[in-house]
């Protein structure tokens, strides 16, 4: 075991840590230092400017678009992101649709979708859960009719996040309406133009348009949108429910709003010195960072153990529920760090800008919890899969 | 940069999981919690002769020159079955210290005899009002003739009942300095206390005992700052034990709400239980990740770069780990508050642990005042 970097790495950091700083636009590297206000818009620029340098999805095999780099450059390569407040890359392409498209896709599937979510020029989301079924996901009722050479699909996705922005929509469907409810379930791949479609984006509790609702009447799509066998949706689910797991760990999120607080933390007095300085208020921060770096080292072992190929073992199963709980605990004490200035709610030009507030982001971390499989379903995988506890 | 351990580490941790299991089951534990001294001379000699005393030195004093890891190693897989001989007391307290302060000569007296088995080694450095500070010494050594007359009082001296050396930190004219000094000596007056965990420790009264120059380790003055690394050591140490504790105490109680049935039904059929043993298991892999980390920072020589891991590990133990304690008591109900069942051994273990070597608060207040924080 050996935790220290080597000369070729360390050169490797600096390379990173200059092309940065370089590379990102100079309003951007403005608000990389608030706490990372970014739009839509700044997420797909820096998508562009990543994949111009061959950077974009260091977690994907060589021969399709990925770096070819060991763990250890991909630790240096995510830590330097971070720490300059890049920009988080939309996920549902690259790390979700893209990487089982890999693993169980056509090579026409393949060669059609992989080096546009690569260039940017298409963007996707996911339509999973449904009006009636969120938890209980398996009960899902958006239905995927065979027409010969294609589906008619009908119904409601919802919580359907930045389909405003997107292209394509990854769904699970009902293919087969009498197999048990896990075995009827098709992984379709809809294009959003196809007609018939409805997206009506709603406001979230963080002011931002984030979630969707979208709606199917009648849409046709052509068979060969199918990953991984009709009727094998579940399957997919699960397997992609593996990409997840290091995905949500929420280890840049919780790197982001620690350095927000330490910023805020530096700049507000309590009795006459800089909250940082007082050691109630930094004994606060340490807490936090401490238990982070536990979780860093989690999803270390995580990346390593996928970096040579290897399915993560059992113990990254719990880095969803422990990275979100973190940052939602990082951005409570960001908003008590920043006292009455946690009550501002988009008020630009009055008092400060909305990329330098908290209000927002602590607001929508607090799906963090509940997506991607809430932490308490979660739990019940864990107990059932991991420690093997008898059913209910 | 790799998260793996190395063949013969994995070799080392699989030997030492198997002699705990085979060899020293709880219920040895359980016969030696009465006994004066605890543990077993002789056990300690095998301990010698399979090399594991010495993982951690250099061969020049008779180790086997490989690094910490593979001392974190061996304690992680001893807590398996709480086996007593003392480890952490002799190996990483007095072993690491005298290493460290130690002359070739000194190193040849007193801790190759200890690397082989034939002896066992304890550090004296708390004092009752030090509390995890090692510079807070009132034990005085004075020069005398060509040596030292040393008075004072020590507390809580790990292995300090049986040890055939101690080595004593005490106020020299130039600083805290170390010494040894063998336990028997004259003016030496050595008191057994048993501890919370069913070990023991001792008080040790030191009254104007006379050494000579020879038992001075390094130059006066030098003591704190050896201090200083052996309790990072020794932090670490803990850690690694605790993950034994914790790995076992998740099994059993995993175990045990897949055997007992209440309302006509296995108890881990309930969700309130399951989840609370998957946050068990969460704690548990936490301690062990960051665990990982402090034991190979452990030989770091940078002191920032040392500490951020080790510090962030003791306090996992002391928030995660005793956590994962309390919860495993509690979910064996009745039978873990009784002595019968193992659990509660683990458990009180692990409060030990938390202890020593600085607890929650001393290891945030050291994190949070290193200029690497910000």
């Amino acid at each position: 075991m050996n935790l220290t970097f080597s000369e070729e790495e360390e050169a490797f950091r600096h390379e990173v840590r200059a092309w940065i700083q370089d590379a990102m636009p100079e309003d951007m590297r403005e608000r990389a230092k608030g706490s990372g206000g970014f739009t839509p818009e700044d997420s797909a620029t820096w998508h562009r400017i990543l994949y111009e340098k061959g950077w974009v999805a260091p977690h994907w095999p060589k021969e399709v678009g990925g770096t070819g780099w060991d763990a250890a450059r991909r630790f240096i390569f995510n830590e330097e992101m971070e720490s300059a407040g890049a920009p988080q890359l939309s996920v549902f392409g690259l790390s979700m649709v893209g990487p089982l498209i890999i693993s169980f896709g056509t090579d026409a599937q393949k060669e059609r979708f992989l080096p546009k979510i690569l260039s940017a020029e298409e963007f996707w989301c996911q339509g999973y859960s449904e009006p009636g079924s969120g938890s209980d996901l398996a009960s899902l009722r958006t239905t995927a009719e065979d027409a010969g050479d294609h589906f008619i699909v009908n119904g409601q996705k919802t919580w359907t996040s930045y389909a405003q922005y997107a292209d394509w929509i990854f769904c699970l469907v009902r293919t087969d309406p009498n197999a048990k409810k896990q075995a009827g379930i098709t992984f379709l791949l809809i294009d959003l133009k196809s007609p018939g479609i409805e997206v009506k984006p709603m406001q979230t509790l963080g002011h931002t348009p984030a979630f969707c609702d979208t709606f199917f009447d009648n849409v046709k799509v052509p068979k060969e949108n199918v990953v991984g066998g009709v009727n094998q949706g579940w399957t997919m689910a699960k397997a992609l429910l593996g990409h997840e797991r290091t995905l949500l760990a929420m280890v840049g999120p919780c790197q982001n709003v620690l350095q927000k607080i330490k910023r805020i933390a530096a700049t507000k007095t309590v009795d006459g010195r800089p909250m940082l300085e007082d050691p109630v208020w930094r004994a606060k921060i340490a807490r936090l960072e401490m238990r982070f770096r536990a979780h860093l080292m989690v999803s270390y072992r995580a990346l390593a153990d996928q970096q040579k190929g290897k399915m993560p073992g059992p113990e990254s199963s719990i880095l969803k529920l422990v990275g979100t709980k973190l940052v939602q605990e990082m951005t409570e004490l960001a908003m008590e760090v920043m006292g009455e200035n946690s009550l501002t709610w988009y008020n630009d030009g009055l008092c400060m800008p909305v990329e330098e507030s908290i209000g927002p982001y602590f607001c929508y971390e607090r799906a963090a919890t509940i997506y991607g499989g809430s932490n308490e379903i979660q739990r019940n995988v864990i107990a059932k899969m991991i420690l093997h506890l008898p059913s209910s | 940069m790799d998260f793996e351990l190395e063949q013969d580490q994995q070799m080392l941790a699989q030997t030492v999981a198997d002699f705990a299991k085979n060899e020293s089951p709880v219920e040895r534990f359980r016969k030696l919690r009465d006994d004066e001294v605890g543990y077993e001379p002789a056990v300690w000699q095998k301990m010698g002769e399979l090399g594991w005393l010495g993982v951690a030195f250099p061969e020049s004093v008779g180790g086997f020159g490989g690094s910490f890891v593979e001392c974190a190693l061996v304690l992680e897989n001893l807590a398996a079955t709480l086996v007593p001989e003392p480890y952490l007391a002799s190996v990483v307290l007095g072993g690491m210290t005298l290493l460290r302060a130690g002359s070739p000569e000194q190193h040849a007296k007193y801790l190759t005899p200890m690397i082989e088995g034939e002896t066992t080694l304890a550090l004296a450095y708390s004092e009752a009002q030090s509390r995890h500070d090692v510079r807070a010494v009132e034990t005085t050594a004075t020069p005398r003739g060509d040596g030292y007359s040393i008075s004072g009082e020590k507390v809580w001296v790990l292995n300090g009942h049986h040890a055939d050396h101690l080595i004593v930190s005490a106020n020299a004219p130039g600083g805290v300095t170390l010494f040894i000094v063998p336990r028997d000596a004259d003016g030496v007056a050595v008191k057994a206390a048993k501890t919370i965990d069913g070990q023991k420790a001792a008080f040790v009264e030191l009254d104007t005992v006379t050494v000579g120059t020879g038992a001075r380790l390094g130059a006066e003055g030098s003591g704190a700052a050896v201090l200083d690394r052996t309790m990072d050591y020794a932090a670490a140490a803990a850690v690694a034990e605790s993950v034994g504790l914790a790995t076992t105490m998740l099994r059993m109680t995993v175990d045990y709400l897949g055997t007992r049935e209440q309302f006509g039904v296995k108890i881990g059929s309930f969700q309130a239980l399951q989840h609370r043993a998957v946050d068990m298991y969460a704690e548990t892999e936490l301690l062990r990740s960051i665990s990982m980390a402090s034991m190979v920072r452990a030989d770091e020589d940078d002191v920032h770069v040392r500490r951020g891991d080790i510090s962030a590990a003791k306090y996992q133990l002391a928030t995660g780990g005793i956590w994962v304690a309390q919860q495993s008591l509690q979910l064996h109900g009745g039978i873990g508050v009784t002595d019968e069942h193992d659990i509660g051994l683990y458990f009180k273990r692990m409060y030990a642990l938390n202890a020593l070597f600085g607890d929650a608060e001393h290891h945030v207040a050291r994190f949070a005042s290193d200029p690497m924080f910000g």
